[in-house]
């Protein structure tokens, strides 16, 4: 479904990424684990397509198609999704609105009808279940005043209603309390399917005690120096990035 | 970065209301002296009494000197080369809206307003005013029933002399500004409305003003009265043709509210912004005031400003009755080279008077914004409260937004609150909009229509609908 051939990526001519070598397949969940500065973050928003960095070599191919080639709204049309670690607020725009304008749009693409505000509704209150999402949060501004902790929820639950094929987590346990942790985790758990992958980037090993992937990677200094599977978390949290970026210097 | 690309390509959209009807005009020759005034008042067979007003805001103007206090910049305007009377030739005297000619039908068609009553849906009375003269008044008879006049000013000025005589000049003196005295010297037409005492207007009522004739100046003079415990909400739209030079437009509008009478009104105001690079586009210097005459009386302006070269308005409200209620709901866009200069002034005279300011600015490209707003709180205005709040958006990085609160306060019971924030639309906001699969035009419309939701929700539903659209399309092309 995915794959990142050779990618290399600057960013105000500072290499970021140096040659990210990854192949994702349909339903798997992959890891990107590392130290901060690695370049994690870099690949999540290079894959949803946001501006200000540099391809200096390699490909992307999403589902056969050149990715780097589409824009980001051309990318989310074809299911991509990235729940941000940063959430943005819209001040003054409603959740419910930019939320099933996003939606329609999506299905405009797929050559779906646009859904009504009762379908759309009912399926709100289906998906806000999936994330125990307080109902009043819908009718609020978009991220507005929302609480850390309600912004990752909200992102999670945004991901359900736009039901994409891949979704990029980008360290969404940053930030959470325990409680807040699990129920964001359940919500991905909950999304799970053969049909859908995801690529989930963190730093630390416990968000991946709830969502249980099937890859684990880990990236340091923009190149992918270790993959294994999900025991290989557990390794690093005992051990520390520091053991890897020890065995790299070894390679 | 393509963002700023996409952005700029997303603000430069042409002005769709640009063409030029050719008609036969009826123009005095350019330039201004009192022969010119004579000359206007006798086309309009106006009684001596205005004459004699016009002249002596004349000969006040000529005192006067063009305020340069403004933010806003512009070359010297040569008034002498300014047509001050154009008016779309009548081949006779009009019986109904069926002789009117066909071309200025089609024109008012072409820019969405129907004056033909059988196909207008919703109940909104038209007066189309058409460079210096009103064209056609819709629904006249259905309101005349309930006692409410609507009409052209010159036929109010023949028709109701005497009401024109007691409120003319009454809430705006022709010695207030510069354009204010050039106005009443030589005002050309207008609308007129009276809603007599303890009447509901059912309709909307709405002048669309259209400047066509090149060269000419409008100055065309609202005045509205609401009688005691009447009611009307009234809208206001206007478009020109794209121009290189720049054509002036000096309007003076005035309400009076009497005891308990409230009156909204709502202006989308869209003349011809000039090009991208500044070249032509309207000057729009328009003196607004409303008179909270009565106790417990209510004036509400709401506007939505995105066309002109220039604008400087500022919507006022005196409040002299105890009690009275004044609210100004503004969102100003400047795009390309566009400069605004508008805010309000709520003058507290009467006892528990209070006033509400919501401010939106909105700066794209190299347009410069600015808020001006004064709350003066007189001795005897007990109890007075004011809340004002002004918000800037900024979209690029060659724009500027401004703010000049003014607060005078004479009074210590009075309670003054005012907000401000400036905020500047990422391409973080954008970015996210898109990864969640909208357009970067339908992301920066969602951003901007957020932004003003305040101001848009106090306009009559549809037009609300057509400002969030004129919105989008004034931004066309500017985002960065």
């Amino acid at each position: 479904m995915l794959e990142i051939k050779n990618l290399h990526a600057k960013i105000d001519n500072n290499e970021i990424l140096k040659g990210v070598n990854l192949r994702i397949n349909k339903g798997e969940v992959h890891a990107i684990m590392g130290p901060n500065g690695s370049g994690k973050s870099t690949l999540a928003n290079i894959l949803a397509g946001r501006e200000g960095y540099e391809i200096t070599e390699g490909e992307v191919f999403y589902n056969g198609e050149n990715l780097l080639e589409l824009s980001p709204e051309e990318r989310a049309w074809r299911g991509i999704f990235l729940a941000f670690q940063y959430p943005i607020e819209i001040p003054g725009v409603s959740n419910t609105y930019f939320l099933k304008t996003a939606l329609n749009s999506i299905r405009k693409y797929r050559e779906e009808p646009p859904l009504d505000a009762l379908d759309f509704l009912a399926l709100v209150k289906e998906k806000a279940r999936l994330v125990e999402l307080d109902q009043t949060l819908m009718n609020r501004p978009v991220n507005d005043g929302f609480s850390g902790g309600e912004k990752k929820r909200n992102e999670i639950f945004q991901m359900a209603v736009l039901s994409p094929q891949l979704g990029i987590l980008d360290e969404t346990d940053s930030g959470l309390d325990i409680d807040a942790l699990r129920i964001v985790a359940n919500g991905v758990n909950a999304l799970r399917s053969p049909e859908r992958s995801f690529i989930v980037v963190t730093h630390y090993q416990r968000l991946l005690n709830y969502i249980v992937p099937d890859y684990v990677h880990v990236l340091v200094d923009g190149r992918i120096v270790m993959s294994g599977e999900k025991d290989l978390a557990f390794q690093l949290e005992e051990k520390g990035y520091s053991w890897v970026e020890n065995q790299d210097a070894l390679v | 970065m393509a963002s700023a690309n996409t952005f700029e390509e997303f603000t430069q959209q042409e002005y769709k209301y640009g063409f030029v009807t050719d008609i036969e005009a009826d123009t005095v020759p350019p330039g201004l002296n009192e022969d010119v005034i004579r000359l206007i008042s006798t086309k309009k067979n106006e009684p001596e009494w205005l004459l004699k007003w016009r002249l002596r805001a004349y000969r006040k103007w000529l005192t006067m000197e063009e305020p340069t206090w403004h933010n806003v910049h512009y070359p010297p305007i040569n008034y002498q080369d300014i047509i001050y009377y154009s008016a779309p030739k009548p081949k006779k005297v009009l019986q109904s809206l069926d002789e009117v000619d066909p071309e200025l039908l089609s024109t008012f068609e072409k820019l969405g307003i129907s004056l033909d009553e059988q196909k207008r849906l919703t109940g909104v009375a038209v007066d189309a005013v058409f460079d210096s003269v009103s064209v056609a008044t819709t629904f006249k008879e259905k309101l005349s029933e309930l006692g409410i006049i609507f009409c052209s000013f010159s036929e109010a000025v023949q028709n109701h002399p005497e009401l024109v005589r007691q409120y003319l000049g009454s809430v705006v003196p022709y010695t207030d500004n510069y354009f204010a005295a050039l106005n009443s010297a030589v005002f050309s037409d207008g609308s007129f409305c009276y809603i007599p005492k303890g009447v509901r207007c059912p309709m909307e009522l709405s002048t669309y003003f259209r400047i066509n004739a090149e060269n000419t100046g409008q100055f065309e003079r609202t005045l509205l009265i609401a009688d005691e415990g009447g009611y009307v909400s009234y809208l206001e739209g206007c478009t020109a043709p794209m121009r290189d030079e720049n054509q002036l437009h000096a309007a003076v509008v005035e309400l009076v509210a009497l005891n308990h009478a409230q009156i909204k009104y709502s202006t989308v105001q869209n003349w011809y912004p000039g090009d991208k690079d500044g070249v032509g586009g309207i000057y729009n210097f328009v003196t607004k005031r409303g008179k909270c005459a009565g106790e417990g009386s209510k004036i509400s302006w709401t506007q939505v400003e995105t066309g002109s070269a220039i604008t400087w308005k500022y919507p006022s409200c005196i409040l002299q009755g105890d009690n009275s209620v004044g609210e100004f709901y503004s969102v100003a866009v400047v795009n390309n080279m566009q400069q605004a200069d508008t805010g309000t002034k709520m003058i507290h005279v009467g006892k528990n008077t209070k006033s509400t300011i919501v401010s939106k600015g909105i700066s794209a490209g190299r347009g410069q914004n600015t808020y001006r707003g004064l709350v003066k709180v007189l001795k005897n205005a007990e109890g007075a409260r004011n809340f004002s709040q002004c918000d800037s958006l900024l979209i690029g990085d060659r724009c500027g937004a401004h703010t000049f609160p003014y607060i005078e306060v004479r009074n210590n019971t009075a309670t003054v609150e005012h907000e401000a924030s400036t905020s500047k639309i990422g391409e973080d906001q954008v970015f996210y909009c898109n990864q969640r699969g909208l357009s970067t035009e339908d992301a920066v419309n969602m951003i901007v229509n957020g932004f003003c939701k305040e101001v848009f929700r106090e306009l009559p539903m549809e037009f609300a609908v057509e400002a969030q659209k004129l919105l989008g399309i004034s931004l066309e092309g500017s985002v960065g």
